[in-house]
């Protein structure tokens, strides 16, 4: 099974009806236990690679040394045809060609190890990001039941003992309804800004002697009179 | 370090304004799991909850129950909802067992701005996404 498979099996596992259990706790403890294994399996690629690594460094040593003797031992043979020595010549030909397919041997085993080395990486790098998974799955899986008391208590407080009974669409209303009254208040708040502003200038106008704000009834009265004659 | 970066988070998201004005407050809640509730003015009845593990700042608000969901129009609301996902910006529907949510998450190593940032964002698409997708819900 896949590691995506688990884990949704885990998260559906965190059933969520009201006042049930949210966790599953087999499927948290099956979720440790995988967890477990694969770090013993990440230890032991890691062990692995140590070694294979090691191996691969001490065979590609032992194939630069042939290298090296090969070519020793070709200025030997071409030393030994300059004096005309055919026989000797021939001795060295012999243990370059010995030594040469042992170059060929040492060289495909290098090779398979560089090969081992590169899918024990893969290994580790997949383990790892598999356990990060897995973690990251448990601590969702846990927070989810932290959410979901803390949430229950949110709604109780709201909707009074039943917390299930707060709907979405009821929660909604209520912002809504809070908001409109905001704005009110708002518009109110401006309102009165306004007129108590207007005062103000008013005030400002008297003090300044452009209005007089004397008019009184006397004052109206005698203008009237004084128009009617 | 997951630790002292919740209560840094709890410290940055307490009693603050965001540049848009909108008030937040954020208190712990104490339990097994480190988890801290945040609640934007007027809006308490959808608290947005955080959580912090070494690699995400998880933001999480409940929506609504399957209880909830008129059962004919299910599918057209999964529907909905997953269309949705893409062009609303920065959250993403998800569901838990009965429980319908909408979530951001964000890297561990986020600067508190984008917190309060992210926390806004995530309150105003809950309110949107009640409100687009009331006609699936019952009343």
């Amino acid at each position: 099974m896949s590691i995506w498979k688990k884990l949704f099996t885990a998260v559906r596992g965190a059933a969520t009806e009201a006042g049930e259990a949210v966790v599953d706790n087999q499927a948290l403890r099956i979720l440790d236990q995988e967890m477990r294994d694969a770090r013993v399996q990440l230890n032991n690629a890691k062990e692995n690679l140590t070694r294979v690594m090691a191996e691969e460094m001490a065979v590609r040593r032992v194939v630069k040394d042939l290298r090296s003797r090969i070519e020793e031992h070709e200025g030997y043979a071409t030393q030994a045809l300059e004096r005309g020595d055919e026989a000797l010549a021939l001795e060295i030909a012999d243990k370059i060609a010995e030594m040469t397919n042992e170059l060929e041997a040492q060289e495909q085993l290098a090779d398979g190890y560089t090969g081992n080395i590169t899918g024990l990486k893969r290994t580790i790098a997949d383990t790892e990001r598999n356990i990060k998974a897995m973690q990251r799955e448990v601590s969702v899986v846990k927070s989810t039941e932290a959410v979901q008391k803390a949430n229950a208590a949110m709604a109780a407080k709201f909707s009074g003992t039943d917390s299930s009974m707060l709907r979405a669409t009821d929660s909604l209303e209520r912002i809504k309804a809070k908001q409109q009254k905001r704005s009110d208040q708002m518009n109110a708040a401006v309102e009165l800004q306004k007129e108590s502003s207007g005062d103000d200038l008013q005030a400002k106008l008297k003090a300044a002697g452009i209005v007089s704000g004397n008019a009184s009834g006397n004052a109206v009265l005698e203008r009237l009179k004084a128009k009617k004659s | 370090m997951t630790n002292e970066k919740f209560v840094a988070l709890a410290h940055g998201l307490n009693g603050v304004v965001t540049a848009e004005g909108i008030a937040l407050s954020a208190e712990i809640v104490e339990g097994e799991v480190p988890l801290l509730k945040v609640e934007v003015e007027d809006r308490e009845e959808f608290p947005i909850y955080i959580t912090v593990d070494e690699d995400q700042i998880l933001c999480t608000t409940y929506l609504w129950k399957e209880s909830e969901v008129v059962a004919q129009q299910r599918t057209a609301l999964l529907e909905d909802m997953l269309t949705m996902n893409l062009p609303m910006p920065l959250s993403s529907f998800g569901k838990i067992g009965d429980q319908y949510l909408i979530f951001g998450a964000m890297t561990v190593g986020s600067r508190i701005e984008d917190v309060q940032h992210e926390v806004c964002v995530l309150s105003d698409n809950t309110l949107n996404a009640v409100e687009a997708m009331e006609e699936y819900l019952n009343n």
